[in-house]
């Protein structure tokens, strides 16, 4: 072979290795908890609540709690995320400087930490609005957390609409409004569906500002939404803490339950994805 | 299909001077005038795109603006239903009358000027809904009265589209063919009963057959509508138009900012035959542009 070939070869090697250092250490987590959680993944851990018996504990108030959160999230991100990014696509004259700062600082907030999020959840919402340490103000700060992501997203989805489009509805003398709600939006859905649903799964496997605003850690009861509450990464990270052996595994058993979610709710996203994708 | 269209469809060697002979109606002039254009100007961001332009739009006639890349009659045909509008740092100075009325009147609200004066873009935008639903989309937003399904039945068959689509008329329009497309924005446009139709290169991005029945559709709708059409295709306003507008670029030395001009307005048999300016005679020969 020659020396240019082996060249070609040995580059295209390096390339597989890198696919293969991520796609492995996935195989290795996920093979890892499976062992260790399956025999604990049973309906005592869907149905019963978090006891100090390892054999009838649950993880039912931290699911239900995800949950909830998870449908409130969407009900608080989906219209707030939407109604900026058409905003700024649509009305935002953009050569005004107050909508480049705005732009500009919806960017920053996609980039700022998540425990910072917690902390302001902490001094707003939970003392300053009075809320206290209750499930509502946990889907907030989430919300707070993941509407930059939603916000870029349904952007996207706004702007690849071909303005071609914009203007033929214009010509037809349709109003701003009649263009936005019949044509622009109804074009952009999927994209914006698509980018919602992972906003969601990453807001339910957060688990710093949770924490930061005072999810509690041990409930026993099924959560309300002005109640207290902990979540299903918390319960994991506190089973991990207790000191038998068989929580543990009932660790394991919830972070199937919780990737089982996830993996479900990024499947739905590609679906979309891949089902409305439409060349102009 | 009148004798007329056959001719158009049959061009052959003719040279542009014999084909602009046998066509245009000579009284279009007689008529009223839709639009009244004057000292119009138009800059985007302070650049002008186009200056001091006055003609007139007769009615139930083709006009046709032609010229150079960057001569502004793009810009100018969008003045007619202030599309203009649209862009930001877009300024119209000058007037434009329709029926008297100024249309950049401060009491004028761009909205009902389109629709009035619908528009037909280079390239077919079917938006993406059904058939049905693309026709049906004006007469929606307008709420217009009287049976929606009718109405769209009547502008396709307008447009000479409804032998072709009738069995299909719920699936997507983005499966039509480009010359089917173009058709449908006729169709669409047509769908809101406007008072005038404009093209702005209507038929650039379609094949010759599809050119064919675009043209033909026009000596079709004129009867009915005033049309006004930009197209770089000299053949094409030869054949369909009644007055052809030239328009140039001129360059200005110091800045080297182009700004289009009118050099020309008059009955197309007469720009394709015995020109007036010795640009536009330039232009239409193929000596320059």
């Amino acid at each position: 072979m020659s020396s240019r070939a082996l060249k070609g070869g040995l580059f295209k090697a390096l390339l597989l290795f890198s696919l293969f250092v991520g796609l492995l250490m996935l195989v290795v987590l996920v093979l890892d908890v499976f062992l260790d959680g399956l025999p604990y993944l049973d309906l005592t851990l869907l149905t019963n609540p978090p006891s100090s018996d390892p054999e009838i504990a649950g993880a039912r108030p931290a699911i239900l709690a995800t949950l909830y959160i998870g449908l409130l999230l969407l009900l608080f991100v989906v219209p707030i995320g939407v109604g900026t990014a058409l905003y700024l696509e649509e009305y935002a004259d953009k050569t005004r400087w107050y909508n480049r700062l705005l732009e500009i600082n919806i960017q920053n907030l996609a980039a700022v930490p998540s425990i910072v999020y917690g902390i302001l959840g902490l001094a707003f919402l939970v003392r300053g609005l009075g809320l206290g340490r209750v499930l509502l103000a946990g889907a907030m700060i989430l919300t707070l957390l993941v509407l930059p992501t939603v916000i870029i997203a349904a952007r996207e989805a706004i702007r690849s609409v071909p303005d071609s489009i914009r203007q033929g509805a214009y010509a037809l003398g349709a109003t701003q409004w009649q263009v936005v709600s019949r044509q622009v939006l109804p074009a952009a859905i999927p994209g914006i569906a698509t980018g919602s649903i992972l906003a969601l799964s990453r807001a339910i496997g957060e688990t710093a500002p949770l924490i930061m605003i005072g999810a509690v850690t041990y409930i026993s009861f099924d959560p309300t939404i002005l109640g207290p509450f902990t979540a299903l990464p918390i319960q994991i990270y506190s089973f991990l803490r207790l000191p038998q052996e068989e929580f543990k595994l009932l660790a394991a058993a919830s972070i199937i339950v919780l990737l089982v979610l996830l993996l479900t709710l990024n499947a739905f996203a590609i679906y979309l994805r891949n089902r409305y994708r439409r060349t102009w | 299909m009148t004798a007329m269209t056959e001719q158009a469809s049959t061009i052959g060697p003719m040279s542009l001077a014999e084909i602009a002979k046998g066509h245009g109606d000579q009284g279009v002039t007689n008529r009223d005038a839709v639009f009244k254009v004057s000292d119009l100007s138009v800059s985007y961001s302070g650049n002008v795109a186009i200056r001091d332009v006055g003609l007139d739009v007769h009615k139930n006639a083709v006009t046709a603006f032609i010229g150079p890349s960057g001569c502004g009659k793009s810009t100018l045909i969008r003045c007619f239903d202030r599309m203009n509008d649209l862009v930001p740092g877009a300024k119209v100075e000058g007037e434009v009358l329709y029926h008297g009325k100024n249309l950049y009147g401060s009491d004028v609200d761009p909205v009902e000027v389109r629709r009035r004066i619908g528009m037909v873009f280079q390239k077919p935008n079917p938006f993406p809904k059904s058939i049905y639903d693309n026709i049906a989309f004006g007469p929606r937003v307008l709420g217009l009265k009287g049976k929606l399904e009718e109405r769209v039945e009547r502008a396709l068959h307008r447009s000479a589209l409804w032998d072709e689509v009738k069995d299909r008329l719920k699936e997507s329009a983005l499966g039509l063919s480009g010359g089917q497309q173009q058709r449908l924005c006729i169709a669409r446009c047509l769908a809101v009963e406007p008072d005038v139709i404009l093209m702005d290169e209507p038929a650039s991005a379609l094949d010759p057959i599809s050119t064919t029945r675009i043209e033909d559709l026009m000596h079709e709708l004129k009867r009915d509508y005033t049309i006004v059409i930009v197209t770089h295709n000299m053949q094409q306003a030869a054949r369909v138009a009644d007055m052809t507008a030239f328009f140039s670029v001129e360059v200005d030395e110091a800045s080297g900012k182009r700004t289009g001009v009118l050099v020309e307005y008059d009955h197309t048999s007469k720009i394709f035959t015995t020109p007036a300016d010795k640009r536009t005679e330039d232009y239409v020969t193929g000596r320059f542009g």
